[in-house]
């Protein structure tokens, strides 16, 4: 069976699925309107597959943020397998594309969809880490309404005591989802604020508590040290904390992002992503790169301005997302 | 995974045509390969780079470089050279009406800075200018947003005009406008909430807060870190309402910031400043040389093109030496190497 067929049945047979694949199919349509357009018109623009056709697809896939060295080597790679399979056809290579894609998004074997390590018998700490502006605060709003959706009793701290107006905007998506905010002044040591938030969640038996940090670039020593600290905070208070350490990244951001994922990483044991802003015309492909070059999976997308536009991210919807164009032709 | 600057990826270049008393077009094809991805590395928008490297290989198949003794290094110096013309000249005046208040706009993506910016920006008009601004509060869907500006305008004692988030940002706008005439404030910034530069609805609550105020400055806020995408950014907003300016955000990041590059490539609107830190106060003059710099990888480019300009003069000396052989060496001949002798850091001691 061909790969995009796979790929239909699998969200077509199944309902909760096929929701799944709406939101995607959804949130993703600038995307993938220009990204597929631009692979089609490829396709119907060469005959044969030759170094032309190529140059082509590198700067589509530049154009999608993908970044330069991962691009290099997934040419070399079509180019190897184009040649081992014997296409000639360009409307075949199509599919070996996206195949090549799907497969840097999860390496080698099929994965489960990227859950959040959730603690049966304690407080599951979840910190949020990232440069300013990606949508830390927003990403905590929309995460803390669907645990609670899930029955989950939800904390928030909040750790951004520099921002002008940070606290207030945390509390204010603690009100609108119905969960309470632990908070100290603005100025004052984020460290001490996530120490009360983890006091604050085992005395109320909270399930989750969602830790805001101020955004800071990766650059500045000292702020990424202040980072550091809070996580030895919680390391020191929570046996095998913070469960799930999560980099907020802006889906619009270019080759930055890489220095980014590998600093905050190096200062903070980064376990997850999430990519926000996808809902735009930005192609969020940086997320291939540091998938391959750091091994980091991304655990959330957001695909839109309303709370349930957060999902979970799912490797094989994210391209279906992408090219259903052009599976729905086959 | 670094990056490398374009002095580290020509070097090898550099230096497989360092012996060869010719450079061929093919050297010249692998050098503006070479340019090509480092542009592309530093985010510089594909197409954009692919109309620079046609400029910069017309200019470099040329004799200029290919006549040149440091073929490797004139490449860097034509490259900078058209990078530096691209950025333009430095532009940071901003408008004041005939009849005051004069009306600054704040217009952006979210999370591009534009409240911070929009602080810094009346610091530096009342400090530098000793003008009186008032803050508009006119993003009414962030939560917290009026919060943010108000603790600006407490933190830097200037007045902010807000009404909640109940009010239409359009009416907040024109309110304020009569404030600032009612107070004799003769700056007002709109601080607008930041939008999908692909949501028809917010793109024409822009418009008609536009129409409304008649801004004398409409800036674009954009983060630097923004990679391929910000030519869709960029060209959506001046389509729709024709900005008069950008602001460039976050640049005391380590990225190399070629979206710089890709904007003004495509908007044609000059980059006024640049936020180069947290602190208030830490707003800047935008530098387009700097910046064309920081796009190729600083400083080993520098020492490079002041290379390739010593060399020139070589060249020069030689053809001063063939006019001394000739006999046809003449007095200005002669105060331009008395000239360059003078030049010479080591004579100096």
């Amino acid at each position: 069976m061909s790969f995009f067929k796979k790929l239909k049945e699998k969200f077509q047979s199944n309902p909760s699925d096929e929701n799944v694949s709406t939101k995607y199919k959804e949130g993703l349509q600038k995307t993938r309107k220009s990204f597929s357009e631009r692979v089609n018109d490829l396709v119907a623009r060469y005959r044969s597959v030759d170094e032309d056709f190529f140059e082509d697809l590198e700067e589509i896939l530049i154009a999608a943020d993908v970044g330069v060295s991962t691009v290099m080597d997934l040419i070399d790679e079509l180019k190897m397998e184009v040649k081992r399979r014997n296409i000639k056809d360009t409307n075949e290579v199509k599919q070996v594309i996206s195949e090549k894609l799907v497969e840097i998004y999860h390496g080698e074997e099929d994965e489960e969809v990227a859950e959040l390590n959730l603690q049966e018998d304690d407080v599951t700490v979840v910190l949020f880490v990232g440069v300013n502006g990606v949508g830390k605060t927003t990403t905590i709003g929309k995460l803390a309404h669907q645990l609670q959706e899930d029955g989950k009793k939800v904390l928030l701290a909040a750790g951004d005591t520099f921002r002008a107006g940070a606290i207030e905007q945390l509390n204010e998506w603690g009100n609108r989802v119905g969960v309470d905010t632990i908070k100290h002044s603005e100025g004052s040591d984020p460290s001490a604020v996530i120490y009360d938030g983890i006091q604050a969640a085992r005395s109320r038996k909270a399930d989750v508590l969602l830790c805001d940090t101020a955004g800071r670039l990766q650059n500045k020593v000292n702020l990424m040290n202040e980072l550091s600290k809070v996580k030895r905070v919680i390391e020191r208070e929570v046996p095998n904390g913070p469960h799930e350490v999560l980099l907020v990244l802006d889906a619009t951001t270019g080759q930055n992002a890489l220095s980014q994922a590998k600093t905050f990483a190096d200062a903070t044991d980064v376990s997850g992503i999430a990519l926000t802003k996808l809902d735009g015309t930005a192609k969020g492909g940086i997320v291939l790169a540091i998938r391959n070059e750091l091994g980091i999976p991304v655990k959330y997308v957001g695909l839109g301005e309303r709370v349930e536009d957060l999902q979970t991210f799912d490797p094989q919807a994210f391209v279906y997302g992408l090219f259903a164009d052009m599976m729905d032709e086959e | 995974m670094a990056f490398e600057g374009l002095a580290d990826r020509l070097q090898n270049t550099i230096q497989k045509i360092k012996g060869k008393g010719k450079v061929t077009e093919q050297d010249v094809k692998e050098m503006t390969r070479e340019v090509r991805l480092a542009l592309l590395e530093a985010d510089v928008n594909f197409k954009v780079v692919k109309d620079f490297i046609k400029k910069v290989k017309e200019r470099a198949v040329g004799q200029e470089v290919m006549e040149s003794l440091t073929p490797g290094q004139q490449v860097i110096k034509v490259v900078k050279e058209e990078l530096t013309s691209l950025m333009g000249e430095d532009e940071s005046k901003i408008a004041v009406a005939d009849k005051p208040p004069t009306v600054i706009m704040m217009v952006g993506l979210q999370g591009a800075g534009k409240t911070t910016t929009t602080g810094k920006l009346a610091n530096l008009l009342r400090k530098k200018y000793n003008r009186n601004p008032l803050l508009v509060a006119a993003d009414v869907y962030r939560p917290a947003a009026v919060d943010q500006l108000e603790t600006l305008g407490k933190q830097l004692d200037i007045p902010v005009h807000q009404e909640g988030t109940q009010a239409n940002p359009v009416d907040i706008a024109n309110r304020a406008m009569e404030k600032a005439k009612e107070e004799h404030l003769d700056y007002v910034i709109v601080d607008t909430a930041g939008r999908l530069h692909v949501d028809e609805d917010l793109m024409n609550e822009l418009s008609q807060i536009k129409e409304n105020v008649q801004p004398d400055e409409t800036f674009l806020v954009v983060d630097s870190m923004t990679g391929q995408d910000a030519v869709n950014v960029a060209e959506s907003f001046n389509d729709q309402l024709d900005i008069s300016g950008v602001i460039l955000t976050k640049l005391d990041g380590d990225t190399r910031g070629g979206a710089a590059l890709s904007i003004k490539a495509v908007t044609e609107k000059p980059i006024k400043f640049a936020g180069m830190g947290e602190k208030l106060d830490e707003l800047e003059v935008f530098h387009p040389e700097r910046m064309a710099s920081r796009i190729l990888g600083m400083g080993d480019v520098l020492s490079l093109i002041e290379k390739a300009e010593e060399n020139v003069d070589e060249k020069r000396a030689k053809e001063l030496e063939q006019k001394m052989r000739s006999a046809s060496f003449t007095f200005d001949d002669f105060l331009e190497q008395m000239g360059q002798v003078r030049n010479m850091d080591h004579w100096k001691t």
